[in-house]
């Protein structure tokens, strides 16, 4: 755990400065090495220029502020949250800023991503300290001006005061401090003193939203530009044999059809004339590959939950000999299936490339790597390419690869036209990334009243389990504890889905942990209370999650939840999850309504640190909670010869509305640096569901989507 | 291809375009009204909500030749010198995540509340139960809606 105010890096090492042409300060930082924990000089400071710099700060002569925030936006409120933290230590009242989104930086994208709730963990020090070092700039430009030792100078709400009350508003001193050398000595605000971070500001970019400006990657248009559809093998092992175009070259606005490995691109003058034109295509496909089954992944992934020896991930003591030695011994299998992300925009980008140059513009979640990844493509320089980022409609982990940007890149590259590639709702989910079906068999042995060994199977399709999740709880809480992972290849695409792995594992633990309680006979809440009790925090480093957090967090969503304390109508069920460096715990409530359960409320509390934007992170935290247990209750996705059952909205089942509980989120209360929110909020939504299910009908819940086992009537939507 | 005219947010303007032709792209490709999503193209988002004469309807599955006669108004046409209370609610409330979704959603809370001005919660989540959030943003949405209601009584 990181002292909020204890910093290591030199600010010399990623801060500049210069004068604005037009008057004003432009203070451009290196986000990226500044975020890095032991940040070093990079390079000799005199030779960086503005090219290496990817966030800017403008200080216009009028005092207005205008910041430039460098990590995309996917809706998790990083575009407001950033800056607020930046403008708490330049200390420049909120509604002096404007913020507006950073492009790509050529010569700089190596970090520049969202995902994995980590940018204002790690934007926080950084952000922090161009705050306040832009701030001690102004103070000294004002001091200089005056003839005064800056240490008697003072400076809040764009206002700098000096010992005889003489006052300069930081407009009135750009231009002198552009000239300033960058200091080294500056102080950060101790968080009493906020006056932004912790207090609601609403999104930046709110006015466009509601009134229906372009913000989107789908808005975005250029003079000449061709819209592109593209037809891709229906199935997942299958390649073109030969096609015919005739027809599609008769729909009226269809200009061009080109085709690029096993995928054809229809170029037209309308998006509709581009769909026209692609359905219309005459193609002949063929197998090149497995044409795979779901039936066939079951057997799959049973055949290595089966298998004696797997790839051990941690292992504490011998649950081998406990398990020889235990009073009982309990077992459970659960089951998940792919899941595609269904941002609501779907996958496009648009691509101009020219002899001069290569512009590309949409939304991506990983700038960086997919830039270079087009260079590499094309075969051209990464300093020829300009990306711009636009807002992205939803993420969820699909945004992060860039197999669309590559799509446009290359059907421009090929046309020698501008092109924005749009999936239809069709092409976004029958051409996913999809969160891979896993399976987790999990045996615990009990013995005089205790858990006394732990052992947990991860069967997985094409890759497992990463980083410390094998160390997430209950890891240390158990003396012989054991985490074995297999997968099995497929040539079903799969990748990141919000929580990657913990989305599914938390379930399937949390649910266990209940049928523990069950057996010992103890409360559930207590259960987890007793295992975190024996977690000493600090002692082994691959253990992230804190106990005493934990514990502080379970006991503020009981409290606040009125855990056992609800009427005869309304069941509950538990869980607490720490991932992505964020200690959750959830109580649901339902009722049941001709024995099908309605959830009614979900109290959620969360340790995230210091929240930032109060309201933003309420948000996050209440869409997290529904989208968890939405995809538990309904989220299905199954294959047949290598093809998706399921392409659009019509049999794809989402939750809506009247199936959404009202979640109210609490915030432990300290003064830790912040953490993410837009994944931890999703992992124990699920379990905590099935749990208060279970207390209701007694029905163990171990597959998703639960829908299918609860064998509820079909959804009515009304539209 | 035919040419025809629409009423598009009290404006007329002259459409060239295939007679089956959804009247989204019309207003997204060829009018540059991109406040309107796509989001299904088969009706079942809300995405693409628009008005026409007044009433909420799917823009992806109309198509636009069949609307000479009425009156269009989209997202970009619901504020006038100032924001609606339904625009209002949105803001005081901090609704969006990603965003996306929620220029459809107003459109739907918006001729909802002309019909029922002053509805329940039930009401409100069976009015809003068409419009898909990905970001299950579906709290905020719901009290929005309540709240743009007590704004306009």
């Amino acid at each position: 755990m990181k002292d909020q105010n204890k910093v290591t890096f030199s600010r010399r090492s990623f801060i500049r400065t210069s004068a604005l042409a037009s008057g004003g300060l432009l203070i451009g930082f290196n986000f990226l090495t500044a975020c890095e924990e032991t940040a070093k000089p990079p390079v000799d400071i005199s030779k960086l220029n503005f090219n290496e710099f990817n966030a800017f700060i403008e200080i216009a002569d009028n005092g207005y502020v205008t910041i430039y925030s460098p990590n995309p936006e996917i809706g998790q409120g990083v575009k407001t949250s950033m800056p607020m933290i930046i403008a708490e230590e330049l200390d420049v009242p909120w509604e002096h800023v404007s913020v507006k989104q950073g492009d790509l930086d050529t010569k700089n994208f190596q970090r520049q991503v969202a995902g994995g709730s980590q940018s204002i963990r790690f934007g926080w020090d950084a952000l922090r300290q161009t705050g306040a070092t832009a701030k001690q700039m102004l103070i000294n430009a004002a001091a200089a001006k005056w003839a005064v030792d800056a240490s008697t100078c003072k400076a809040a709400d764009g206002i700098i005061t000096n010992a005889n009350g003489d006052t300069l508003g930081y407009g009135d001193v750009v231009n002198e401090a552009a000239g300033l050398e960058v200091p080294e000595d500056v102080s950060l605000k101790s968080p009493q003193d906020y006056k932004i971070i912790g207090k609601d500001a609403i999104n930046v970019d709110m006015e466009k939203i509601i009134t229906g400006q372009p913000l989107f990657g789908l808005d975005y248009t250029s003079e000449g530009m061709f819209y592109v559809s593209v037809a891709r093998p229906p199935a997942f092992g299958q390649k073109i044999s030969s096609f015919d175009a005739t027809a599609t070259k008769a729909v009226n606005g269809v200009s061009e059809v080109v085709q690029f490995g096993d995928k054809i691109a229809v170029l037209a003058s309308s998006t509709w004339a581009a769909m026209k034109g692609k359905k219309v295509l005459q193609i002949e496909w063929t197998s090149d590959g497995n044409l795979e089954n779901t039936s066939d992944h079951n057997d799959e992934l049973n055949k290595i939950l089966d298998r004696k020896n797997l790839d051990v991930r941690r292992e504490d003591g011998n649950v081998e000999k406990a398990f020889a030695e235990a009073d009982k011994i309990i077992e459970r299998t659960y089951e998940s299936p792919f899941l595609p992300h269904n941002c609501m925009e779907p996958m496009n980008f648009y691509a101009n490339i020219t002899e001069e140059k290569v512009h590309l513009v949409g939304p991506i979640q990983t700038p960086a790597g997919t830039a270079r990844r087009i260079a590499n493509l094309i075969n051209r320089n990464e300093e020829d390419i300009h990306l711009e980022m636009t807002r992205m409609g939803g993420g969820f982990g699909r945004r992060l690869y860039g197999d669309f940007a590559l799509e446009a890149a290359e059907i421009s590259n090929l046309t020698k036209k501008p092109v924005k590639v749009v999936f239809s709702r069709e092409d976004d989910m029958a051409a996913g990334i999809y969160r891979p079906a896993i399976k987790y068999r999990i045996k615990a042995s009990l013995k005089d009243g205790k858990v006394t060994a732990y052992h947990l199977k991860e069967a997985a399709i094409n890759s497992n389990m990463y980083g410390l999740i094998p160390h997430f709880f209950p890891a240390g809480a158990i003396e012989n504890y054991k985490v074995e992972s297999g997968n099995y290849r497929s040539n079903i695409t799969t990748g990141a889905w919000r929580a990657p792995y913990t989305n599914f594992l938390a379930f399937a633990e949390q649910s266990f942990f209940d049928e523990l309680a069950n057996e010992l006979n103890v409360d559930a809440v207590q259960l987890r209370l007793d295992l975190l009790s024996n977690v000493e925090d600090g002692k082994d480093p691959n253990i992230q999650y804190s106990a005493k957090r934990m514990i502080d967090t379970i006991k503020l969503a009981a409290e606040k939840g009125k855990w056992g304390k609800t009427n005869a109508n309304t069941y509950q069920g538990f869980a607490a999850y720490y991932s992505h460096n964020t200690h959750v715990a959830e109580v649901v409530d339902i009722t049941l309504n001709n024995g099908q359960p309605k959830i009614e409320k979900v109290t959620v509390a969360v340790d995230c640190g210091i929240v930032v934007n109060p309201t933003g992170a309420k948000n996050q935290i209440e869409g997290g909670v529904i989208d968890g247990i939405g995809h538990a209750m309904y989220g299905d996705f199954s294959f047949e010869e290598g093809k998706p059952n399921d392409v659009n909205f019509n049999t794809y089942r989402l939750i809506r509305m009247r199936e959404t509980p009202i979640v109210e989120t609490h915030f432990v209360e300290n003064e830790l640096s912040p953490t993410g929110l837009g994944e931890p909020g999703l992992p124990p939504a699920g379990g905590a569901l099935a749990n208060a299910i279970r207390n209701a009908t007694g029905q163990i819940l171990t597959k998703q989507p639960f829908i299918k086992e609860l064998n509820t009537r079909k959804t009515d939507l009304t539209i | 291809m035919s040419s025809f005219n629409l009423k598009v947010n009290g404006n007329k303007v002259s459409v060239t375009a295939d007679d089956d032709t959804p009247l989204l792209w019309v207003l997204r490709d060829e009018l540059n009204l991109v406040g309107t999503k796509y989001g299904c193209g088969i009706g079942q988002c809300g995405a693409c909500t628009v008005h026409v004469d007044g009433v909420a309807m799917r823009s992806c599955s109309i198509p636009a030749s069949r609307l000479t006669d009425s009156d269009i108004t989209t997202i970009e046409g619901l504020a006038s010198d100032k924001l609606s209370p339904v625009q209002e609610a949105w803001k005081e409330l901090d609704v969006p995540q990603c965003g996306y979704c929620q220029a459809g959603q107003i459109m739907t809370a918006t001729s909802f509340l002309k019909q029922n001005p002053s509805p329940d919660n039930e009401e409100i989540r069976s009015a809003m139960h068409g419009n898909l959030c990905r970001c299950a943003s579906y709290n905020r949405i719901e009290k929005a809606v309540a709240l743009a209601a007590k704004k306009m009584s």
